[in-house]
């Protein structure tokens, strides 16, 4: 009686249908990430329990430790935006400049040192603590941000800029109400305020 | 990694020495390790949860031409003062005229004040609307404004706003302490 041979198997594996998925999977992270904008000062998020998701191309405005930050979505609106606010306070940016502001998430100094931050190294540009834009009516720098951010929105990719409002929890009421003052001011009267998810209670 | 011959037997022993079939088979296990490595990457940094948007509408403020703004009835009213320490004060009806009561932001402060004094006034009016007024003060924070607005979309109030806080509504938080 012939004995049964128990056949060695193969150790390998056939890895293509999983090199398959991986690759897969890995080109959906690709398309749809973005990356993490980190904030310039520490942004802890209220939370509420409204479901609407933000939209995407929307200027923000982040608020914190009495500082206010803006970012805008788009680097031609960026640029564009530069330009204009540059104007108005008689400063021109050289190319690079500008190519450097249209790669800024968020920026937060006075329009005097934009030229002066443009200019520095990356890394130094990191490790700078931004003051935040001057919000008093003298200068009326963020007003002027805001206004040409939109103009320039409505001239690029005609639509209207959503303006979020980014705040601290503890950010005391007085800076929020600036904002609030200078948006208002444009007629901006509906904006919306990032929250985070809570916890149903 | 080692891949065995799983290309059969073939003939074996004597006659020419043939050149060996390379496999067609690659090693994929580099590859794989290289893909996942990156999905993790792109999985960490991606930011996964967007975050929630809270519509806020002010009502139009025109400086040159104030425009006439509606007088609300104050039996209607309730008024929303936000102090220091997390706590707030509310009051249906003229300020100075009642007592303000202090209370917390929560299910069991604001949440049951906004639903009581809603039902109250609603039974008042013969069905009219209560409107809420919300007076930050200097003292409360952003996360006391935001919490307000939530707890006014749980209850489904409709009608509300945000306005300056008075000279005389700051004393009354200031005689409670929350000022």
């Amino acid at each position: 009686m012939p004995r049964a041979h128990i056949k060695r198997k193969s150790t390998a594996i056939d890895m293509t249908a999983m090199c398959d998925m991986a690759f897969l999977l890995l080109t959906f992270f690709i398309l749809t990430s973005k990356p993490k904008t980190e904030d310039l000062v520490p942004v802890d998020l209220p939370g509420s329990s409204v479901l609407i998701k933000l939209p995407d191309d929307v200027a923000t405005l982040t608020i914190g430790q009495k500082k206010v930050f803006f970012g805008i979505e788009g680097e031609a609106i960026r640029t564009q935006t530069l330009e204009s606010v540059g104007q108005k306070y008689n400063i021109t940016f050289t190319p690079t400049e500008k190519s450097t502001f249209s790669k800024l998430p968020s920026f937060g100094v006075p329009i005097a040192n934009m030229k002066q931050f443009l200019d520095m190294d990356p890394d130094k540009r990191k490790a700078f603590t931004q003051p935040g834009i001057p919000t008093d009516s003298v200068s009326n720098e963020l007003f002027n941000w805001i206004i040409d951010a939109r103009r320039s929105a409505k001239a690029l990719a005609n639509k209207e800029l959503r303006i979020s409002i980014k705040g601290d929890s503890k950010e005391e009421y007085p800076t929020l109400k600036k904002v609030i003052a200078i948006l208002q001011k444009q007629k901006v009267n509906k904006f919306s305020l990032i929250t985070s998810m809570r916890a149903a209670n | 990694m080692a891949e065995l011959d799983t290309s059969g037997g073939g003939k074996k022993g004597g006659g020419k020495v043939r050149s060996k079939k390379a496999s067609t088979r690659v090693d994929l296990t580099a590859m794989v390790d290289l893909a996942f490595l990156l999905i993790t990457f792109f999985m960490l940094t991606t930011t996964l949860a967007k975050p929630q948007a809270m519509d806020l509408t002010m009502p139009d403020k025109d400086e040159k031409q104030p425009l006439d703004q509606k007088p609300v009835p104050a039996s209607r009213t309730m008024t929303l003062l936000l102090g220091s320490k997390d706590k707030l004060e509310y009051f249906v009806g003229e300020p100075g005229k009642v007592t303000p009561t202090p209370t917390g932001y929560g299910k069991t402060g604001l949440r049951k004040a906004l639903l009581d004094n809603y039902k109250q006034v609603k039974q008042q009016s013969g069905g009219k609307e209560m409107i809420v007024i919300i007076k930050p003060s200097d003292k409360s924070n952003y996360r006391n404004m935001v919490d307000v607005l939530d707890e006014l979309k749980i209850t489904n109030i409709q009608i509300y706003a945000i306005g300056d806080i008075a000279a005389n509504e700051i004393d009354l938080l200031k005689r409670d302490g929350l000022y």
